[in-house]
């Protein structure tokens, strides 16, 4: 599988979110330490890291929750300063956190235009509403949702990831950050919701997924990032590494000649 | 995986179908989204029970219409309390709101000649600042509202009887507002109002029918629409009938007709109320800061304002409520909104099917809970003198209705619903 999206990772592109030398410290913590990213439309980028690599912080500071220290922030060939949320959202940049964030007592469409609700005057517009959720659920070719009346508490966890990612895809997002969209979900739910993600990149979006599960990397990414203790190991095309050489990036910052110098990697652990 | 999705009530229902809606409709019960079906029970084995226990005294006219003016302001109450209820908070205050506004309103007119109109809005204006107070100290410093709205109960009692003062009770005299509970509509105005709401009911949801199936969304089964259409007619038409016929126990002295002014002003209430949660954004918003308030923040939703809000629509509601009492007694008391009003408030809306764990909830829950307090705090005193024995039964309603809206909770979360 990862052999066929091989010719679509051309890293000459120019990408469509590009940090270069990002730091963040909380008080004496320096969590995020010279780090470089880069996402392309039409791609999938695995962003893997043990816990407490800085995956979160990263996600946050570009979703606009909290503003880097220092480094730049390029988006669509600009440099932008991200200092809130809705500055992000307003660039296409959503964010699709692991808690969901859905309300159980409400249905599908008034989940995915909840804050951002269609009205005419001071009246909800329902079927506009509901038309273009059914659209949204269409073009992602989500099958497994009955009614987009349901309510979200009658969903399985599969169905609410997919309700999730489609309120991200919906106001025309350029780039969808996934947290751990799997980490609940059974066999056959992952499968759905990795399908619904390849999709996503396949639709034209460039697609952040962190994830633990190497599987799952390796199934839908088209290439890996790997951050070590706050700084980035590597960022390599899928193709170029096995399950092995990940781990290791993950685990000791290098693996063979690609991650961090010896020197680097022996630093952070010192 | 397509296949293994269970087919949900609501699945059943969008095919349009009325087998299906009743289908979905059964569903629903079994996954413990009771509605409005214990309210509506409720008030039919009350309604028999006591009707066969004292066939005298209260299946009569008079009795039904009063009735509807003794439930009036714990209704109004209630009607506050769902939008305080639906985002999981709770206002105890609520009862001793109503009576210090309604002290402010006839301090003000009995006392200082202040005309009724201005009387009203200094009465409303007092509900608004103590909505505003309890929703600053909940939504900003974060004290739950048990406690904000506890004290609030206690120190309202203490405003209440500052603001009346030594004189114990005082007279309402203002036709104005005495008519609002006294008076009723002319038999041929209630006929009117029955066009008015069957029609405007129908004219909305057959629409809203055609809305959909213009755009080529899911519908009710049309014929469906209709059933719920002439049930409204049928309901509706008989209790204004019944309403229009002479009640009065010596017509000669002074003719009782007509339906109660209070039904209309209380509908326009409901409508307006129903429209804010369900059509407007605002009404989106308190629902979803009622489900998940995280999420309500994350999607850009101003969770402090909502609450705020929603604390300010309670206790204006329950100033309005105030004004009620004053007509419904001639007079403001110290007692005016005590005892039991806001247990009876709560109550009503709990029985009508508003969770006290926030997120569900309608405007229409109030009047039918509402109803059913009624009953039970009309038809009790025929049957027994003993207020002892009436605290106990009214209590054990109260506890009977939240123990529904937990046991449906529970039931609701084993379904998945």
């Amino acid at each position: 599988m990862t052999e066929t999206r091989a010719e679509a990772t051309t890293e000459t592109s120019r990408p469509l979110l590009s940090l270069r030398g990002v730091n963040k410290s909380f008080g004496a913590v320096h969590v995020l330490k010279d780090v470089n990213l880069d996402a392309w439309a039409g791609q999938v980028t695995a962003l893997v890291g043990d816990n407490g690599a800085g995956k979160s912080t990263l996600i946050k500071g570009i979703a606009g929750i909290y503003a880097f220290d220092s480094g730049t922030v390029e988006f669509d060939g600009a440099e932008v300063h991200l200092h809130n949320p809705k500055q992000a959202n307003g660039l296409g940049i959503e964010v699709v956190y692991q808690d969901l964030a859905l309300c159980d007592n409400l249905d599908v469409v008034q989940n995915m235009f909840l804050g951002r609700e269609l009205k005419q005057n001071i009246v909800l517009n329902e079927s506009t509403m509901e038309s273009q959720a059914s659209e949204t659920l269409t073009g992602l070719s989500v099958r497994t949702l009955k009614s987009v009346r349901m309510k979200v508490s009658s969903l399985s966890g599969g169905q609410r990831q997919t309700v999730a990612i489609a309120r991200a895809v919906l106001w025309n997002s350029k780039l969808v950050i996934l947290d751990e969209p799997t980490a609940a979900l059974g066999v056959a739910q992952t499968e759905q919701v990795l399908a619904l993600v390849r999709r996503l990149a396949d639709n034209g979006l460039a697609v952040i997924l962190i994830s633990h599960n190497m599987n799952d990397v390796f199934q839908v990414a088209d290439n890996i990032a790997a951050l070590y203790l706050g700084r980035m190991a590597a960022q390599v095309p899928a193709k170029d590494v096995r399950h092995s050489q990940v781990v290791e990036l993950i685990t000791a910052g290098r693996s063979g000649d690609i991650g961090l110098s010896p020197e680097a990697a022996r630093e952070e652990v010192a | 995986m397509t296949a293994t999705v269970p087919a949900t009530p609501e699945a059943l229902e969008a095919e349009g179908s009325v087998s299906g809606a009743v289908q979905g409709y059964v569903g629903r019960l079994r996954g413990g989204d009771m509605g409005a079906l214990p309210a509506i029970l409720g008030f039919v084995v009350l309604v028999v029970l006591f009707s066969i226990m004292r066939p005298n005294s209260f299946p009569t006219l008079l009795n039904a219409a009063n009735l509807l003016n003794q439930s009036a302001a714990v209704i109004f109450i209630a009607m506050g309390l769902v939008f305080v209820l639906l985002l999981g908070e709770i206002d105890l205050s609520a009862g001793y709101t109503s009576g210090t506004s309604a002290a402010v309103l006839a301090v003000l007119m009995t006392q200082h000649g202040v005309a009724w109109p201005i009387a009203v809005v200094a009465c409303l204006l007092t509900g608004i600042v103590i909505g505003t107070t309890i929703g600053l100290l909940v939504s900003m410093l974060g004290i739950p509202s048990f406690v904000v709205t506890l004290a609030a109960f206690l120190g309202l009692q203490g405003v209440l009887l500052l603001v009346i003062g030594e004189g114990g009770t005082i007279r309402i005299a203002n036709d104005t507002i005495l008519a609002i509970m006294n008076k009723n509509v002319p038999p041929l105005w209630g006929w009117v109002m029955f066009v008015i709401v069957v029609g405007g009911y129908a004219a909305l949801t057959l629409s809203n029918l055609a809305r959909r199936r213009s755009a080529g969304l899911a519908t009710q089964a049309p014929s469906l629409v209709l059933i719920k259409i002439g049930v409204l007619a049928v309901v509706i038409a008989l209790v204004v009938a019944l309403l229009n016929q002479e009640r009065a126990i010596n017509p000669t002295i002074k003719s009782l007709k007509g339906v109660p002014i209070i039904v209309p002003f209380t509908l326009v209430f409901v409508v307006v109320l129903t429209f804010v949660l369900n059509r407007t954004g605002f009404g989106r918003h308190v629902y979803a800061v009622g489900g998940n308030a995280e999420a309500a923040r994350r999607a850009g939703i101003n969770v402090t304002g909502i609450k705020l809000a929603c604390f300010m629509i309670g206790s204006t509601m329950a100033a309005i409520a105030g004004i009620l009492f004053a007509s419904r007694d001639n007079s403001v008391s110290p007692t005016t909104g005590g005892s039991q009003t806001l247990l009876f408030a709560v109550g009503a809306a709990v029985i009508g099917g508003t969770s006290l764990f926030g997120g569900k909830g309608r405007v229409l829950d109030a009047i039918l809970g509402g109803l059913v307090v009624a009953v039970i705090a009309n038809g009790l005193p025929l049957i027994t003198q003993k207020s002892g024995i009436q605290f106990v039964v009214t209590g054990l309603v109260l506890l009977l209705a939240a123990s529904v809206d937990a046991i449906s909770r529970r039931r609701a979360a084993v379904a998945g619903r």
